[in-house]
Protein backbone atom coordinates (compact mmCIF):
# COMPACT_ATOMS: atom_id res chain seq x y z
CA UNK A 1 0.00 0.00 0.00
CA UNK A 2 2.76 2.38 1.03
CA UNK A 3 4.68 1.50 -2.10
CA UNK A 4 1.57 2.18 -4.20
CA UNK A 5 1.16 5.68 -2.76
CA UNK A 6 4.89 6.30 -3.12
CA UNK A 7 4.69 5.31 -6.78
CA UNK A 8 1.81 7.69 -7.41
CA UNK A 9 3.77 10.50 -5.79
CA UNK A 10 6.94 9.75 -7.72
CA UNK A 11 5.12 9.57 -11.04
CA UNK A 12 3.25 12.81 -10.37
CA UNK A 13 6.49 14.61 -9.60
CA UNK A 14 8.06 13.10 -12.73
CA UNK A 15 5.15 14.30 -14.82
CA UNK A 16 5.26 17.81 -13.40
CA UNK A 17 8.99 18.06 -13.94
CA UNK A 18 8.51 17.04 -17.58
CA UNK A 19 6.01 19.88 -17.99
CA UNK A 20 8.64 22.21 -16.57
CA UNK A 21 11.29 20.88 -18.94
CA UNK A 22 8.94 21.30 -21.88
CA UNK A 23 8.32 24.91 -20.91
CA UNK A 24 12.07 25.55 -20.74
CA UNK A 25 12.69 23.87 -24.11
CA UNK A 26 9.92 25.94 -25.71
CA UNK A 27 11.20 29.17 -24.20
CA UNK A 28 14.81 28.48 -25.19
CA UNK A 29 13.85 27.50 -28.75
CA UNK A 30 11.87 30.70 -29.22
CA UNK A 31 14.70 32.67 -27.60
CA UNK A 32 17.24 31.34 -30.10
CA UNK A 33 14.89 31.75 -33.05
CA UNK A 34 14.39 35.45 -32.28
CA UNK A 35 17.54 36.44 -30.36
CA UNK A 36 20.08 34.08 -31.95
CA UNK A 37 20.91 36.28 -34.97
CA UNK A 38 21.61 39.25 -32.69
CA UNK A 39 24.11 37.19 -30.72
CA UNK A 40 25.73 35.90 -33.91
CA UNK A 41 24.34 32.48 -33.10
CA UNK A 42 21.52 32.15 -35.60
CA UNK A 43 19.35 29.12 -36.12
CA UNK A 44 20.68 27.76 -39.43
CA UNK A 45 18.25 27.97 -42.32
CA UNK A 46 19.60 24.87 -44.00
CA UNK A 47 18.77 22.79 -40.90
CA UNK A 48 15.25 24.24 -40.97
CA UNK A 49 14.93 23.28 -44.65
CA UNK A 50 16.25 19.79 -44.03
CA UNK A 51 13.75 19.31 -41.22
CA UNK A 52 10.93 20.81 -43.30
CA UNK A 53 11.64 18.35 -46.11
CA UNK A 54 11.52 15.49 -43.64
CA UNK A 55 8.41 16.62 -41.78
CA UNK A 56 6.43 17.89 -44.75
CA UNK A 57 7.51 16.90 -48.23
CA UNK A 58 8.45 13.28 -47.55
CA UNK A 59 5.17 12.79 -45.67
CA UNK A 60 3.03 13.81 -48.66
CA UNK A 61 2.48 10.30 -50.14
CA UNK A 62 1.21 8.81 -46.89
CA UNK A 63 -0.87 11.94 -46.19
CA UNK A 64 -2.56 11.46 -49.57
CA UNK A 65 -3.33 7.80 -48.92
CA UNK A 66 -4.69 8.29 -45.40
CA UNK A 67 -6.73 11.40 -46.07
CA UNK A 68 -8.19 10.06 -49.29
CA UNK A 69 -9.39 7.05 -47.30
CA UNK A 70 -10.75 9.26 -44.50
CA UNK A 71 -12.63 11.42 -47.00
CA UNK A 72 -14.23 8.43 -48.68
CA UNK A 73 -15.05 6.85 -45.34
CA UNK A 74 -16.78 10.02 -44.13
CA UNK A 75 -18.80 10.27 -47.35
CA UNK A 76 -19.93 6.64 -47.02
CA UNK A 77 -20.93 7.09 -43.38
CA UNK A 78 -22.56 10.45 -44.09
CA UNK A 79 -24.73 9.11 -46.87
CA UNK A 80 -25.62 6.02 -44.83
CA UNK A 81 -26.72 8.14 -41.84
CA UNK A 82 -28.55 10.82 -43.80
CA UNK A 83 -30.45 8.25 -45.84
CA UNK A 84 -32.55 7.64 -42.71
CA UNK A 85 -33.94 11.15 -43.14
CA UNK A 86 -33.82 11.06 -46.93
CA UNK A 87 -31.33 13.92 -46.77
CA UNK A 88 -28.37 12.39 -48.66
CA UNK A 89 -27.85 15.59 -50.57
CA UNK A 90 -26.73 17.33 -47.38
CA UNK A 91 -23.77 15.00 -47.00
CA UNK A 92 -21.42 17.67 -48.31
CA UNK A 93 -22.10 19.85 -45.28
CA UNK A 94 -21.16 17.16 -42.79
CA UNK A 95 -18.12 16.02 -44.70
CA UNK A 96 -16.74 19.51 -45.29
CA UNK A 97 -16.98 20.63 -41.68
CA UNK A 98 -15.76 17.40 -40.12
CA UNK A 99 -12.80 17.15 -42.48
CA UNK A 100 -11.53 20.72 -42.08
CA UNK A 101 -12.32 21.13 -38.38
CA UNK A 102 -11.42 17.68 -37.08
CA UNK A 103 -10.25 14.86 -39.23
CA UNK A 104 -7.45 16.12 -41.38
CA UNK A 105 -5.61 18.09 -38.64
CA UNK A 106 -5.91 15.16 -36.27
CA UNK A 107 -4.99 12.39 -38.71
CA UNK A 108 -2.09 14.44 -40.05
CA UNK A 109 -0.95 15.23 -36.50
CA UNK A 110 -1.03 11.57 -35.50
CA UNK A 111 0.85 10.66 -38.66
CA UNK A 112 3.57 13.24 -38.07
CA UNK A 113 3.80 12.22 -34.40
CA UNK A 114 4.51 8.68 -35.58
CA UNK A 115 6.99 9.72 -38.26
CA UNK A 116 8.78 12.78 -36.91
CA UNK A 117 8.12 12.79 -33.16
CA UNK A 118 9.55 9.30 -32.79
CA UNK A 119 12.51 10.11 -35.04
CA UNK A 120 13.26 13.20 -32.97
CA UNK A 121 13.12 11.24 -29.71
CA UNK A 122 15.39 8.53 -31.12
CA UNK A 123 17.82 11.06 -32.54
CA UNK A 124 18.13 13.15 -29.37
CA UNK A 125 18.27 10.00 -27.24
CA UNK A 126 21.07 8.48 -29.32
CA UNK A 127 22.99 11.76 -29.27
CA UNK A 128 22.68 11.95 -25.52
CA UNK A 129 23.94 8.41 -25.00
CA UNK A 130 26.87 8.95 -27.41
CA UNK A 131 27.82 12.17 -25.54
CA UNK A 132 27.12 14.12 -28.75
CA UNK A 133 24.95 16.58 -26.80
CA UNK A 134 27.80 17.16 -24.33
CA UNK A 135 30.21 17.58 -27.24
CA UNK A 136 27.97 20.24 -28.77
CA UNK A 137 27.67 22.03 -25.44
CA UNK A 138 31.42 22.19 -24.81
CA UNK A 139 31.99 23.42 -28.36
CA UNK A 140 29.79 26.37 -27.41
CA UNK A 141 26.93 25.17 -29.60
CA UNK A 142 23.68 25.11 -27.64
CA UNK A 143 21.93 21.81 -28.47
CA UNK A 144 18.54 23.54 -28.29
CA UNK A 145 19.59 26.11 -30.86
CA UNK A 146 21.31 23.59 -33.09
CA UNK A 147 18.86 20.68 -32.89
CA UNK A 148 15.51 21.70 -31.42
CA UNK A 149 14.84 25.21 -32.74
CA UNK A 150 15.12 24.18 -36.43
CA UNK A 151 12.78 21.24 -35.86
CA UNK A 152 10.29 23.47 -34.04
CA UNK A 153 10.29 26.15 -36.72
CA UNK A 154 10.01 23.59 -39.52
CA UNK A 155 7.14 21.89 -37.69
CA UNK A 156 5.25 25.15 -37.06
CA UNK A 157 5.43 25.93 -40.77
CA UNK A 158 4.96 22.47 -42.25
CA UNK A 159 2.26 20.84 -40.12
CA UNK A 160 -0.44 23.47 -40.88
CA UNK A 161 0.55 23.36 -44.56
CA UNK A 162 0.35 19.59 -44.51
CA UNK A 163 -3.05 19.76 -42.79
CA UNK A 164 -4.29 22.20 -45.39
CA UNK A 165 -3.13 19.85 -48.11
CA UNK A 166 -4.83 17.01 -46.25
CA UNK A 167 -8.07 19.03 -46.24
CA UNK A 168 -7.95 19.25 -50.02
CA UNK A 169 -7.17 15.56 -50.46
CA UNK A 170 -9.87 14.36 -48.04
CA UNK A 171 -12.49 16.64 -49.60
CA UNK A 172 -11.50 15.38 -53.02
CA UNK A 173 -11.84 11.77 -51.84
CA UNK A 174 -15.28 12.50 -50.40
CA UNK A 175 -16.24 14.34 -53.60
CA UNK A 176 -15.31 11.41 -55.80
CA UNK A 177 -17.46 9.06 -53.74
CA UNK A 178 -20.38 11.49 -53.49
CA UNK A 179 -20.41 12.16 -57.23
CA UNK A 180 -20.33 8.45 -58.01
CA UNK A 181 -22.98 7.52 -55.42
CA UNK A 182 -25.42 10.44 -55.73
CA UNK A 183 -24.78 11.36 -59.35
CA UNK A 184 -23.73 14.88 -58.33
CA UNK A 185 -21.10 16.43 -60.58
CA UNK A 186 -17.69 17.17 -59.07
CA UNK A 187 -18.13 20.83 -60.05
CA UNK A 188 -21.41 21.10 -58.15
CA UNK A 189 -19.81 19.37 -55.16
CA UNK A 190 -16.90 21.84 -55.20
CA UNK A 191 -19.34 24.74 -55.34
CA UNK A 192 -21.16 23.33 -52.33
CA UNK A 193 -17.92 22.90 -50.40
CA UNK A 194 -16.79 26.45 -51.12
CA UNK A 195 -20.18 27.84 -50.14
CA UNK A 196 -20.23 25.93 -46.84
CA UNK A 197 -16.64 26.46 -45.84
CA UNK A 198 -15.83 29.63 -43.93
CA UNK A 199 -12.37 30.94 -43.13
CA UNK A 200 -13.15 30.31 -39.46
CA UNK A 201 -13.64 26.59 -40.03
CA UNK A 202 -10.40 26.37 -41.95
CA UNK A 203 -8.45 28.35 -39.36
CA UNK A 204 -9.95 26.28 -36.54
CA UNK A 205 -8.36 23.19 -38.07
CA UNK A 206 -5.07 24.80 -39.02
CA UNK A 207 -4.73 26.52 -35.63
CA UNK A 208 -5.09 23.16 -33.96
CA UNK A 209 -2.46 21.59 -36.20
CA UNK A 210 -0.03 24.34 -35.19
CA UNK A 211 -0.52 23.43 -31.52
CA UNK A 212 -0.17 19.74 -32.37
CA UNK A 213 3.14 20.53 -34.06
CA UNK A 214 4.54 22.24 -30.97
CA UNK A 215 3.36 19.33 -28.80
CA UNK A 216 4.97 16.72 -31.07
CA UNK A 217 8.36 18.46 -31.01
CA UNK A 218 8.37 19.13 -27.27
CA UNK A 219 7.28 15.60 -26.36
CA UNK A 220 9.84 14.06 -28.72
CA UNK A 221 12.66 16.21 -27.40
CA UNK A 222 11.85 15.76 -23.70
CA UNK A 223 11.57 12.00 -24.04
CA UNK A 224 14.81 11.83 -26.00
CA UNK A 225 16.68 14.01 -23.54
CA UNK A 226 15.56 11.91 -20.56
CA UNK A 227 16.79 8.64 -22.03
CA UNK A 228 18.54 6.20 -19.70
CA UNK A 229 19.93 2.75 -20.27
CA UNK A 230 21.45 2.46 -23.73
CA UNK A 231 19.84 1.03 -26.84
CA UNK A 232 16.93 -0.49 -24.97
CA UNK A 233 16.26 2.91 -23.43
CA UNK A 234 16.08 4.51 -26.85
CA UNK A 235 13.44 2.02 -27.94
CA UNK A 236 11.49 2.79 -24.79
CA UNK A 237 11.56 6.59 -25.15
CA UNK A 238 10.69 6.36 -28.85
CA UNK A 239 7.56 4.36 -28.11
CA UNK A 240 6.76 6.59 -25.15
CA UNK A 241 7.07 9.74 -27.23
CA UNK A 242 4.62 8.44 -29.86
CA UNK A 243 2.07 7.33 -27.27
CA UNK A 244 2.37 10.63 -25.37
CA UNK A 245 2.20 12.74 -28.51
CA UNK A 246 -0.91 11.00 -29.81
CA UNK A 247 -2.61 11.22 -26.41
CA UNK A 248 -1.68 14.89 -26.14
CA UNK A 249 -3.04 15.54 -29.63
CA UNK A 250 -6.38 13.86 -28.98
CA UNK A 251 -6.89 15.49 -25.57
CA UNK A 252 -5.81 18.94 -26.76
CA UNK A 253 -8.12 18.56 -29.73
CA UNK A 254 -11.04 17.83 -27.41
CA UNK A 255 -10.25 20.82 -25.14
CA UNK A 256 -9.68 23.16 -28.09
CA UNK A 257 -12.92 22.12 -29.75
CA UNK A 258 -14.83 22.41 -26.47
CA UNK A 259 -13.55 25.94 -25.86
CA UNK A 260 -14.03 27.24 -29.40
CA UNK A 261 -17.21 25.55 -30.55
CA UNK A 262 -19.64 26.62 -27.85
CA UNK B 1 54.12 30.62 -14.93
CA UNK B 2 50.51 31.53 -14.78
CA UNK B 3 47.64 29.37 -13.70
CA UNK B 4 45.12 28.31 -16.35
CA UNK B 5 42.79 26.24 -14.21
CA UNK B 6 42.31 26.60 -10.51
CA UNK B 7 39.89 24.36 -8.61
CA UNK B 8 39.05 25.27 -5.00
CA UNK B 9 37.22 23.03 -2.54
CA UNK B 10 35.06 21.39 -5.18
CA UNK B 11 32.29 19.30 -3.60
CA UNK B 12 29.95 17.17 -5.68
CA UNK B 13 27.11 14.94 -4.61
CA UNK B 14 25.09 12.50 -6.70
CA UNK B 15 22.00 12.10 -4.57
CA UNK B 16 23.29 11.31 -1.08
CA UNK B 17 26.67 10.06 -2.27
CA UNK B 18 29.60 12.46 -2.02
CA UNK B 19 31.57 11.96 -5.24
CA UNK B 20 34.19 14.70 -4.87
CA UNK B 21 35.42 15.76 -1.43
CA UNK B 22 36.84 19.30 -1.30
CA UNK B 23 39.05 18.78 -4.34
CA UNK B 24 41.73 21.43 -4.99
CA UNK B 25 44.05 21.47 -7.99
CA UNK B 26 45.86 23.86 -10.29
CA UNK B 27 47.02 23.57 -13.88
CA UNK B 28 49.82 25.83 -15.17
CA UNK B 29 50.05 27.22 -18.68
CA UNK B 30 51.78 24.94 -21.18
CA UNK B 31 51.91 21.81 -19.05
CA UNK B 32 50.33 18.42 -19.53
CA UNK B 33 48.38 17.58 -16.43
CA UNK B 34 47.21 13.99 -16.16
CA UNK B 35 44.29 13.22 -13.88
CA UNK B 36 44.59 9.58 -12.95
CA UNK B 37 42.42 7.25 -10.94
CA UNK B 38 40.60 3.95 -11.07
CA UNK B 39 36.99 3.42 -12.03
CA UNK B 40 34.67 5.26 -9.67
CA UNK B 41 37.43 7.52 -8.38
CA UNK B 42 35.54 10.62 -9.48
CA UNK B 43 37.85 11.60 -12.35
CA UNK B 44 35.09 11.66 -14.97
CA UNK B 45 32.93 13.69 -12.59
CA UNK B 46 35.80 16.14 -12.10
CA UNK B 47 36.17 16.46 -15.86
CA UNK B 48 32.44 17.09 -16.36
CA UNK B 49 32.65 19.91 -13.82
CA UNK B 50 35.78 21.37 -15.42
CA UNK B 51 33.81 21.46 -18.69
CA UNK B 52 30.90 23.01 -16.75
CA UNK B 53 28.53 20.36 -18.00
CA UNK B 54 27.35 20.19 -14.40
CA UNK B 55 27.16 22.66 -11.55
CA UNK B 56 29.00 21.78 -8.33
CA UNK B 57 27.33 21.72 -4.90
CA UNK B 58 30.02 24.08 -3.59
CA UNK B 59 33.51 25.25 -4.43
CA UNK B 60 34.86 27.26 -7.33
CA UNK B 61 36.51 26.57 -10.68
CA UNK B 62 38.48 29.33 -12.38
CA UNK B 63 39.49 28.74 -15.98
CA UNK B 64 41.33 31.18 -18.25
CA UNK B 65 40.77 33.94 -15.65
CA UNK B 66 37.02 33.37 -15.42
CA UNK B 67 35.06 31.87 -12.58
CA UNK B 68 33.04 29.34 -14.55
CA UNK B 69 30.80 27.79 -11.91
CA UNK B 70 28.88 31.07 -11.66
CA UNK B 71 29.52 32.46 -15.16
CA UNK B 72 26.72 33.75 -17.37
CA UNK B 73 25.92 31.96 -20.60
CA UNK B 74 27.79 34.53 -22.65
CA UNK B 75 30.92 34.39 -20.47
CA UNK B 76 30.84 30.63 -20.61
CA UNK B 77 30.62 30.77 -24.40
CA UNK B 78 33.74 32.94 -24.54
CA UNK B 79 35.63 30.39 -22.44
CA UNK B 80 34.32 27.50 -24.52
CA UNK B 81 35.62 29.05 -27.72
CA UNK B 82 39.11 28.86 -26.22
CA UNK B 83 39.00 25.24 -25.11
CA UNK B 84 38.89 22.00 -27.05
CA UNK B 85 37.56 18.67 -25.83
CA UNK B 86 38.06 15.17 -27.20
CA UNK B 87 35.62 12.73 -25.63
CA UNK B 88 36.42 9.14 -24.78
CA UNK B 89 34.28 7.68 -27.54
CA UNK B 90 34.79 10.59 -29.91
CA UNK B 91 31.23 11.92 -29.71
CA UNK B 92 31.34 12.82 -33.40
CA UNK B 93 27.90 13.79 -34.69
CA UNK B 94 26.82 10.65 -36.52
CA UNK B 95 24.73 12.57 -39.09
CA UNK B 96 27.73 14.56 -40.36
CA UNK B 97 30.84 13.39 -42.21
CA UNK B 98 34.23 13.52 -40.52
CA UNK B 99 35.09 16.75 -42.34
CA UNK B 100 31.77 18.42 -41.45
CA UNK B 101 32.26 17.36 -37.83
CA UNK B 102 35.69 18.95 -37.64
CA UNK B 103 34.50 22.13 -39.38
CA UNK B 104 31.48 22.54 -37.10
CA UNK B 105 33.10 24.85 -34.49
CA UNK B 106 34.55 27.05 -37.26
CA UNK B 107 31.20 27.33 -39.02
CA UNK B 108 29.39 28.20 -35.80
CA UNK B 109 31.88 30.62 -34.27
CA UNK B 110 33.83 32.27 -37.08
CA UNK B 111 33.08 34.10 -40.31
CA UNK B 112 35.86 32.56 -42.35
CA UNK B 113 35.09 31.78 -45.97
CA UNK B 114 34.64 28.19 -47.06
CA UNK B 115 38.02 27.95 -48.82
CA UNK B 116 39.95 29.03 -45.70
CA UNK B 117 38.01 26.58 -43.58
CA UNK B 118 38.80 23.76 -46.01
CA UNK B 119 42.50 24.57 -45.76
CA UNK B 120 42.34 24.55 -41.96
CA UNK B 121 40.47 21.25 -42.10
CA UNK B 122 43.18 19.64 -44.26
CA UNK B 123 45.87 21.09 -42.00
CA UNK B 124 44.37 19.54 -38.88
CA UNK B 125 43.69 16.25 -40.64
CA UNK B 126 47.41 16.14 -41.57
CA UNK B 127 48.32 16.80 -37.94
CA UNK B 128 46.30 13.87 -36.63
CA UNK B 129 47.21 11.64 -39.58
CA UNK B 130 43.76 11.37 -41.13
CA UNK B 131 44.42 13.19 -44.41
CA UNK B 132 41.98 12.16 -47.10
CA UNK B 133 39.39 10.73 -44.70
CA UNK B 134 37.18 13.83 -44.48
CA UNK B 135 34.36 12.35 -46.54
CA UNK B 136 33.88 9.23 -44.45
CA UNK B 137 31.04 9.00 -41.96
CA UNK B 138 31.92 8.49 -38.28
CA UNK B 139 30.41 4.98 -38.33
CA UNK B 140 33.00 3.96 -40.94
CA UNK B 141 35.99 4.81 -38.72
CA UNK B 142 37.97 2.45 -36.50
CA UNK B 143 38.40 3.19 -32.79
CA UNK B 144 41.78 4.86 -33.21
CA UNK B 145 40.60 6.92 -36.19
CA UNK B 146 37.53 8.08 -34.27
CA UNK B 147 39.78 9.36 -31.47
CA UNK B 148 42.02 11.13 -33.99
CA UNK B 149 39.03 12.74 -35.68
CA UNK B 150 37.73 13.87 -32.28
CA UNK B 151 41.18 15.32 -31.57
CA UNK B 152 41.15 17.16 -34.89
CA UNK B 153 37.75 18.67 -34.03
CA UNK B 154 39.03 19.64 -30.59
CA UNK B 155 42.02 21.57 -32.02
CA UNK B 156 40.35 23.15 -35.06
CA UNK B 157 39.84 26.46 -33.23
CA UNK B 158 43.49 26.43 -31.99
CA UNK B 159 42.43 26.26 -28.34
CA UNK B 160 44.58 27.46 -25.45
CA UNK B 161 43.40 24.57 -23.36
CA UNK B 162 42.73 21.02 -24.50
CA UNK B 163 40.90 18.32 -22.56
CA UNK B 164 41.34 14.68 -23.50
CA UNK B 165 39.15 12.00 -21.93
CA UNK B 166 40.83 8.58 -21.97
CA UNK B 167 42.75 9.21 -25.23
CA UNK B 168 44.32 5.76 -25.37
CA UNK B 169 41.67 3.60 -23.69
CA UNK B 170 40.44 0.70 -25.78
CA UNK B 171 43.20 0.99 -28.39
CA UNK B 172 45.88 -1.56 -29.21
CA UNK B 173 49.34 -0.73 -27.76
CA UNK B 174 50.84 0.49 -31.05
CA UNK B 175 47.99 2.88 -31.85
CA UNK B 176 47.89 4.04 -28.23
CA UNK B 177 51.64 4.81 -28.28
CA UNK B 178 51.25 6.72 -31.55
CA UNK B 179 48.46 8.78 -30.02
CA UNK B 180 50.66 9.58 -26.99
CA UNK B 181 53.41 10.78 -29.35
CA UNK B 182 50.87 12.88 -31.19
CA UNK B 183 49.76 14.51 -27.95
CA UNK B 184 53.38 15.39 -27.07
CA UNK B 185 54.07 16.77 -30.55
CA UNK B 186 50.92 18.82 -30.39
CA UNK B 187 51.91 20.45 -27.11
CA UNK B 188 55.47 21.13 -28.35
CA UNK B 189 54.22 22.66 -31.58
CA UNK B 190 51.46 24.86 -30.17
CA UNK B 191 52.33 25.39 -26.51
CA UNK B 192 48.77 24.65 -25.48
CA UNK B 193 47.86 23.42 -22.03
CA UNK B 194 46.52 19.88 -21.82
CA UNK B 195 44.41 18.14 -19.23
CA UNK B 196 44.32 14.39 -19.83
CA UNK B 197 42.05 12.07 -17.89
CA UNK B 198 43.20 8.48 -18.02
CA UNK B 199 43.59 5.26 -16.11
CA UNK B 200 46.35 3.93 -18.37
CA UNK B 201 49.54 4.07 -16.28
CA UNK B 202 52.01 3.72 -19.12
CA UNK B 203 50.44 6.46 -21.16
CA UNK B 204 50.17 8.72 -18.11
CA UNK B 205 53.88 8.39 -17.23
CA UNK B 206 54.90 8.98 -20.82
CA UNK B 207 53.04 12.20 -21.50
CA UNK B 208 52.55 13.83 -18.10
CA UNK B 209 54.42 16.84 -16.74
CA UNK B 210 52.44 16.53 -13.55
CA UNK B 211 49.99 13.92 -12.32
CA UNK B 212 47.04 14.25 -9.97
CA UNK B 213 45.82 10.97 -8.52
CA UNK B 214 42.19 10.74 -7.48
CA UNK B 215 40.83 7.98 -5.32
CA UNK B 216 37.26 7.79 -3.99
CA UNK B 217 36.78 11.51 -4.47
CA UNK B 218 40.01 12.54 -2.72
CA UNK B 219 43.22 13.77 -4.27
CA UNK B 220 45.73 11.32 -2.82
CA UNK B 221 48.79 12.57 -4.68
CA UNK B 222 49.76 15.44 -6.90
CA UNK B 223 53.14 16.28 -8.38
CA UNK B 224 55.67 15.48 -11.07
CA UNK B 225 55.87 11.99 -12.48
CA UNK B 226 58.74 11.03 -10.17
CA UNK B 227 57.09 12.49 -7.11
CA UNK B 228 53.95 10.46 -7.74
CA UNK B 229 55.93 7.32 -8.54
CA UNK B 230 57.79 7.61 -5.23
CA UNK B 231 54.72 8.48 -3.21
CA UNK B 232 54.60 6.33 -0.11
CA UNK B 233 50.82 6.32 0.27
CA UNK B 234 49.32 2.86 0.08
CA UNK B 235 46.42 3.95 -2.12
CA UNK B 236 48.79 5.45 -4.67
CA UNK B 237 51.04 2.42 -4.66
CA UNK B 238 48.04 0.09 -5.09
CA UNK B 239 47.04 2.02 -8.19
CA UNK B 240 50.55 2.18 -9.60
CA UNK B 241 51.32 -1.48 -9.01
CA UNK B 242 47.95 -2.78 -10.06
CA UNK B 243 47.33 -4.34 -6.66
CA UNK B 244 43.75 -4.99 -5.69
CA UNK B 245 42.57 -3.04 -2.68
CA UNK B 246 42.39 -4.87 0.62
CA UNK B 247 38.79 -4.62 1.59
CA UNK B 248 38.20 -3.85 5.23
CA UNK B 249 35.54 -6.25 6.36
CA UNK B 250 33.06 -5.10 8.95
CA UNK B 251 31.31 -8.28 10.04
CA UNK B 252 28.06 -6.60 11.09
CA UNK B 253 27.79 -4.53 7.92
CA UNK B 254 28.51 -7.62 5.84
CA UNK B 255 25.74 -9.57 7.57
CA UNK B 256 23.36 -6.67 7.11
CA UNK B 257 24.08 -6.57 3.40
CA UNK B 258 23.55 -10.32 3.07
CA UNK B 259 20.32 -10.54 5.00
CA UNK B 260 18.93 -7.17 3.95
CA UNK B 261 17.83 -6.37 7.49
CA UNK B 262 19.26 -4.23 10.26
CA UNK B 263 21.08 -6.06 13.02
CA UNK B 264 21.12 -4.38 16.41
Amino acid sequence: MRQFVENIGRRSIGGISEFGQAAVVLYESLYWLFMGPRQRQPVRLHSVFAQAMDIGIYAIPIVIVLNMAIGIMLAIQGIYTLRVFGAENNVTLGVTLSVTREFSPMITGILVAGRTGSALAARIGTMKINEELDALTVMGIQPIRYLVAPALLAMIIMLPLLSWFADVVALLGAGLYVSAELGMSLGAYTNDVLRILSIDDLMHGLGKSLIFGVLIVLIGVINGANVTGGAEGIGRVTTRSVVHAISAIVITDMLFTFLLSR
Amino acid sequence: MDTVISVRDLVVYYGERKILKEVCMEVERGEIMVIMGGSGSGKSTLLRHLLSLEKPRSGSITMLDREISSASRRELLEVRKKIGVAFQFGALLSSLSVGENILLPLQEHTRLDQATMEVMLRLKLEVVGLAGFENLMPAELSGGMTKRAALARAIIMDPQLLFLDEPSAGLDPVVAAALDDLILQLRDATGMTLVVVTHELESAFKIADRITVLDQGDIVASGTVDEVRNNKSERVQNLLNRRSEERVTDVDAYLERLTGTRID
